[in-house]
């Protein structure tokens, strides 16, 4: 192993492991910034950092190659989900473009940038590549932890400072405190009487003998769907299904069916043709 | 195959993160491509420490991660803040200074 990491190329099984799953972690890449959808963007970023995993593992960077399964794809990843499942799973990105022009623009810096970068990396001269076989020499976990605890001891303290900083802070940025006592029910019941809206319960979600379930608004006596009915969070998130127009349609499908049973041709505007049309 | 491969899938990586953050208006789509751009680097102090031959680059790759674990935990607090106020998780919409 060590002699293949410090030879100038890598064995044919690290090659063939990076051209498969280099390809992945690209493809993983395109699909973090162009699905419409948060969900799958995080999908796909959690697959590419696991091909990164891999790729520390490849180059002798075991301790970094399992810390970034642990901690990326197992903690940060999972806290990205929890985000999106807060801010609402089906909140699907706009694709209208507020500024014109903008996003030809970004993509046109992008390429500039990456030509620029993969030029740089292409002119430097990176020949001779050492390998970590003998700094690994002694296992790469307590080569690190030597490293860590004696020439990067303070950085490593200050790390301890940033990370309470963060945790309180981010405590400090989620926490509401209530500033005034919780009204009690008699209160609340008190208040609605005095208003005088909506002094009994809100309306129930659903129609009776079709649907019951609680996404869909009830219907008003003269069938156009009451928002009131639905909870307030899938009202916010627009999660609300129509069903006013199902009656009607269901109708036109009964009709239509009838219609082939009973082999009447329907009445084809054909034979209502317009005279300028008929005459051609 | 030659090592310096790594590094141009790094640079590969970071340029399709940046583009990611210029193009997407979705903040926590945003916030992604910023961990994309960092992991990208991670992959360069790796690669770095194999060229060298020291475990340096892997010790600068740690901190790193560090510090995007503390980054990501205020970042989405902010973000889950913001879509308290606005009701919106778009960059567009934080448009004003007060909320």
């Amino acid at each position: 192993m060590s002699a293949q990491l410090a030879a100038y190329t890598t064995s044919t099984g690290e090659a063939f492991q990076f051209w498969v799953l280099g390809t992945v972690a690209v493809i993983g890449a395109l699909c973090t910034v162009f699905m419409r959808k948060a969900v799958h963007s995080a999908l796909s970023l959690a697959g590419t950092m696991i091909v990164l995993a891999v790729f520390y593992l490849a180059n002798g960077a075991y301790f970094l190659g399992v810390v970034q399964i642990v901690v990326y794809t197992g903690a940060i990843m999972m806290l990205f989900l929890f985000v999106v499942m807060l801010v609402g799973v089906t909140a699907a990105d706009s694709l209208k473009e507020t500024i014109r022009g903008q996003r030809l623009l970004a993509l046109l810096c992008g390429v500039g940038f990456g030509v620029l970068l993969l030029a740089g990396i292409a002119n430097a001269s990176l020949k001779d590549f050492a390998g970590t076989g003998q700094a690994n020499a002694n296992g790469n976990v307590e080569g690190l932890a030597a490293l860590i605890f004696t020439k990067y001891v303070f950085a490593f303290e200050i790390t301890g400072a940033l990370l309470i900083t963060a945790a309180v802070g981010a405590m400090v940025l989620t926490h509401r405190e209530r500033t005034e006592r919780a009204r009690t029910q008699r209160e609340l019941a008190e208040q609605r009487v005095r208003e005088g809206k909506h002094v009994p319960p809100l309306p129930a979600p659903g129609v009776y003998a079709r649907h019951n379930a609680v996404d869909i608004a009830g219907l008003l006596p003269d069938g156009t769907p009451s928002e009131l009915t639905v909870s307030r969070t899938l009202r916010e998130r627009g999660q609300i299904r129509d069903v006013s127009t199902q009656a009607i349609n269901d109708l036109r499908a009964l009709e239509q069916r009838s219609e082939d049973r009973l082999e009447r041709t329907p009445i084809e505007p054909e034979t209502f043709k317009r005279p300028e049309e008929a005459s051609k | 195959m030659n090592p310096v491969n790594y590094l141009y899938l790094a640079a590969l990586l970071f340029t399709i993160g940046a583009t990611g953050v210029l193009i997407r208006r979705n903040a926590i789509v945003v916030f992604m491509c910023v961990e994309l751009m960092l992991n990208a680097c991670n992959l360069a102090f790796v690669t770095f420490s194999r060229l060298h031959g020291n475990l340096d680059g892997q010790v600068i790759a740690f901190f790193t991660m560090v510090v995007a674990a503390a980054e990501v935990v205020v970042g989405l607090a902010i973000i889950v803040s913001l879509f308290r106020t606005r009701h919106s998780a778009s960059v567009d919409d934080a448009s004003l200074m007060k909320l």
